[in-house]
């Protein structure tokens, strides 16, 4: 396998001109390496972001716990902790492996290569983008979280719930489960048909209170700590979640988007044979291959902080 | 541009495509195993959390490098370019530790505010003396201002 130093090896009688002109810098179209500046720019923004995503959870006593709160799929799956986002990573992965591809048909100037291979990788970050929408649209639409509103708690002591006329049922928990805050009248869907007759109306009833946007908050006796004997409600998750989530995801989908869309305009520039005619191995296509691995490279990241820890 | 024949490339992008695809899935299971959902036992073990996050962080940075080295070709460019992009990262060390370190003393302080906030304040005013020395003798000065 090759290394740098063989490069430099490979030209050395030419090094001492190198920044005299007439040569490019780092031995470089000028075009790939201000991308690779572009990309670092871009890398300071996304770590501000979860930088501060860190900073954030660092501060909350509480969090919500990932494979909570991501453990829906389509068609009905729940309780399947990871497992769509895992397609969704696996999606941007083969997407970036077919761009390798088109980038390596592009220095053979085999122009159909290029464009077949281009049409997967768009195809990939296109399917991406729809498994996004599709989360949360799932988030949003179903489970209400908003950039103001986390409806995703964490138990902090043991307890157990009460039941509707305010008596102890049998559902027992234990300090850091999770729960879901769901609004009234939606219950019926999301199992437990023995709420369906229930008041829901606004205000405080024996075994829940309803706020005034319709959020069922139950109620439950602590069972442990200095707090033993007291009804709590469940109160809701930190607020910075529901933010941090939809703007990182978001600006990363908006950076998958805006590649899908660069992407077919310079598959149809390859298809119309102008990278052909320039004779440079279709560093277009290489360039756009530098950003596109990019975008995989943030999901990297964002898959780690958001989903795994 | 790539240093390697064409169909040795190849090779080394469907390797890739393996490897990133399989480092994936043990870090999902490595996750969910530390969250306790592959083993019940494996629940609220803090050392485990984190070890597991340890673990997972720096599969993460490998599959970072070899996205970089391999996919985006890095490591077929000279040292000039590869240490100019490289390097200018290395100030995010310095700002992990410090906005953690803050974000840590932002929630000491909302404890410490919340604590303050449940303190029982007794109703009538402590006594002056308690607040002083046994041996300490008061001079009675009112009437005399």
């Amino acid at each position: 396998m090759a290394t740098s130093d063989t490069i430099v090896e490979h030209q050395k009688e030419q090094s001492a001109s190198d920044w005299s002109g007439g040569r490019p810098a780092f031995r470089t179209s000028y075009g790939k390496l201000m991308m690779w500046y572009f990309l670092l720019s871009d890398a300071f923004t996304f770590a501000g972001f979860l930088i501060a995503y860190g900073a954030l959870r660092f501060s909350s006593p509480t969090w919500p716990v990932p494979d909570f709160v991501f453990s829906t799929a389509p068609f009905g799956v729940h309780h399947a902790p990871l497992i769509f986002v895992t397609i969704m990573s696996f999606l941007l992965i083969a997407s970036s492996v077919t761009m390798v591809r088109a980038v390596q048909e592009g220095h053979l100037e085999n122009k159909n290569g290029v464009v077949f291979w281009m049409l997967m990788t768009i195809l990939g970050g296109a399917g991406f983008l729809g498994c996004q929408a599709w989360e949360w649209t799932n988030l949003i639409g179903t489970e209400h979280m908003s950039v103001t509103t986390n409806p995703f708690g964490t138990h902090t002591e043991g307890g157990v719930y009460l039941t509707a006329d305010g008596k102890e049922s049998e559902e027992v928990f234990k300090a850091g489960e999770s729960f879901l805050i769901h609004k009234a009248h939606e219950g019926e869907e999301h199992g437990g048909g023995e709420h369906a007759e229930q008041d829901y109306s606004q205000g405080d009833h024996p075994g829940y209170l309803v706020d005034e946007r319709g959020f069922v908050h139950r109620k439950f006796k602590v069972t442990e700590g200095p707090d033993a004997g007291m009804v709590k409600t469940e109160q809701f998750g930190p607020k910075a979640f529901g933010a941090l989530f939809f703007f990182i995801t978001g600006f990363h989908g908006f950076h998958v988007f805006s590649g899908v869309i660069f992407l077919f305009i310079i598959m149809l520039n390859a298809g119309s044979g102008l990278y052909m005619k320039r004779k440079n191995g279709h560093e277009m296509v290489e360039k756009i291959g530098l950003y596109w691995h990019f975008v995989d490279l943030v999901w990297v990241f964002v898959f780690l902080v958001f989903y795994l820890l | 541009m790539s240093d390697l024949s064409y169909s040795e490339a190849k090779k080394v992008v469907y390797r890739g495509l393996v490897l990133l695809a399989v480092v994936t899935l043990i870090e999902v299971f490595f996750s969910l195993l530390g969250k306790g959902h592959v083993i019940s036992a494996f629940k609220g073990i803090t050392w485990l959390h984190y070890t597991i996050g340890l673990l997972l962080i720096s599969l993460s940075f490998y599959k970072a490098y070899f996205i970089i080295y391999e996919f985006m070709h890095m490591r077929y460019e000279v040292k000039g370019l590869a240490m100019s992009v490289l390097l200018p990262t290395v100030l995010l060390i310095w700002a992990i530790i410090a906005f953690f370190q803050e974000g840590n003393s932002w929630k000491n302080r909302r404890e410490l505010i919340q604590e303050k906030n449940t303190e029982e304040v007794s109703p009538e005013p402590a006594k002056q003396e308690s607040m002083l020395l046994k041996d300490t003798y008061i001079l009675k000065l009112e009437g005399l201002i």
